[in-house]
């Protein structure tokens, strides 16, 4: 059985799809069979942060109209062969999804694929509630930021009774916090909740803390998931992720501030 | 002016802004989730049924019948019903 994980929020623009993007490729990299799926319908934007916009012909809501194969809407990695990718449809048909027809496809995709990884729309809304609704798993990204932390609060109450496995009173959804954006300096100056605060409030298991890196934004110009860039502290972080998710216990990183040599901290800079 | 900044810091301890957001976030997260664990929709109609079937054989006056849906730990639900009887008083 294929393991289902959305990537949600409720917030948007917290990084979501860069999430995906990276939890996708890296879980490939590691030799597991993957698909990434947009439930953003009307948004499509996982194929641009993957790169794969220029080959996408069929997608999601093709495939649920009878209008295409599963094969033909899914785009194969170019840099990684057990990656797929299967993209969002640009209708503005909102209704397009249901749990009947979604369940179908994600059924097909559960013999041949060892994950399946959900990028969630924002909101509250039927599309974000058709990405959670079959997920084993739930990575809750979420920015140290006031608004965010509210808006993943609710969707953990959605995970807890919206969900098939709530349906059907099934275990419960495996949830995860992925704190991203985060900035070591900023909480060291009092500005920015910590981690700490963030797990103390929503009290679900942290896996993972994204620092804010401007090497995030280079890899979405490029269509590179950040995961690619090794030398940067996201792509580092990212990869961290991805052993935690496969079962192991790595410490966390880039918690701390950088330090200061004295002649900044007595000047400026 | 760093080098004032770090001893103007070092000396007022004042209530940072992240600590001011966790405050308010601690009562926002816990109001909410208190109105999201109300009771179930169906919960009155659930009561008439059951006064209803109740008073087919006893009389139970509005104020001596409760009911009451509990969250317990885990997934654990337990529908609390509370009749008081006072004397065998049959209707029929």
């Amino acid at each position: 059985m294929a393991r289902i994980i959305v990537v949600t929020s409720g917030k948007g623009g917290v990084g979501k799809t860069t999430s995906s993007a990276a939890i996708g490729l890296g879980l490939a990299l590691k030799g597991h069979k993957v698909v990434l799926i947009d439930f953003d319908i009307g948004l499509r934007n996982l194929d641009l942060i993957m790169g794969c916009e220029r080959r996408v012909v069929y997608d999601f809501v093709n495939v649920i109209n009878g209008e295409a194969t599963l094969n033909q809407a899914l785009i194969k990695d170019k840099r990684v062969s057990s990656l797929s990718i299967l993209p969002a449809s640009q209708t503005r048909d909102k209704d397009a999804l249901n749990k009947e027809n979604v369940g179908k496809v994600l059924e097909e995709l559960g013999k041949d694929y060892d994950f399946i990884v959900c990028d969630s729309p924002a909101g509250i809304e039927a599309g974000a509630m058709m990405a959670l609704y079959y997920a084993d798993e739930a990575v809750v990204t979420t920015n140290p930021e006031v608004s965010s932390v509210r808006d993943s609060d609710r969707i953990l109450g959605m995970l807890a009774s919206r969900s098939r496995r709530a349906e059907l009173g099934l275990e419960p959804i495996k949830e995860h916090l992925l704190l991203t954006r985060y900035s070591p300096k900023r909480v060291e100056e009092g500005e920015m909740l910590s981690v700490e605060d963030v797990e103390d409030i929503l009290s679900i298991p942290l896996l993972g803390v994204i620092p804010e890196s401007q090497a995030v934004l280079k890899a979405s110009n490029a269509g590179e998931p950040v995961i690619l860039d090794t030398e940067s502290d996201a792509g580092q972080a990212y990869q961290d992720v991805i052993e935690r998710l496969l079962g192991e216990t790595v410490d966390f990183r880039f918690l701390q501030a950088e330090k200061k040599g004295i002649f900044s901290r007595l000047f400026g800079g | 002016m760093a080098l004032l900044d770090y001893f103007l810091r070092k000396k007022g301890k004042q209530v940072t802004t992240a600590s001011k957001a966790k405050e308010r976030l601690q009562i926002i997260v816990a109001h909410e989730r208190n109105s999201r664990n109300k009771q179930p929709d169906y919960l009155p109609e659930l009561t008439e049924d059951i006064l209803k079937v109740l008073r087919k054989y006893i009389e139970v006056s509005d104020e001596s019948f409760s009911i009451n849906l509990d969250k317990k730990e885990g997934d654990l639900n337990v529908l609390e019903l509370n009749i008081e009887l006072h004397d065998e008083r049959k209707v029929s």
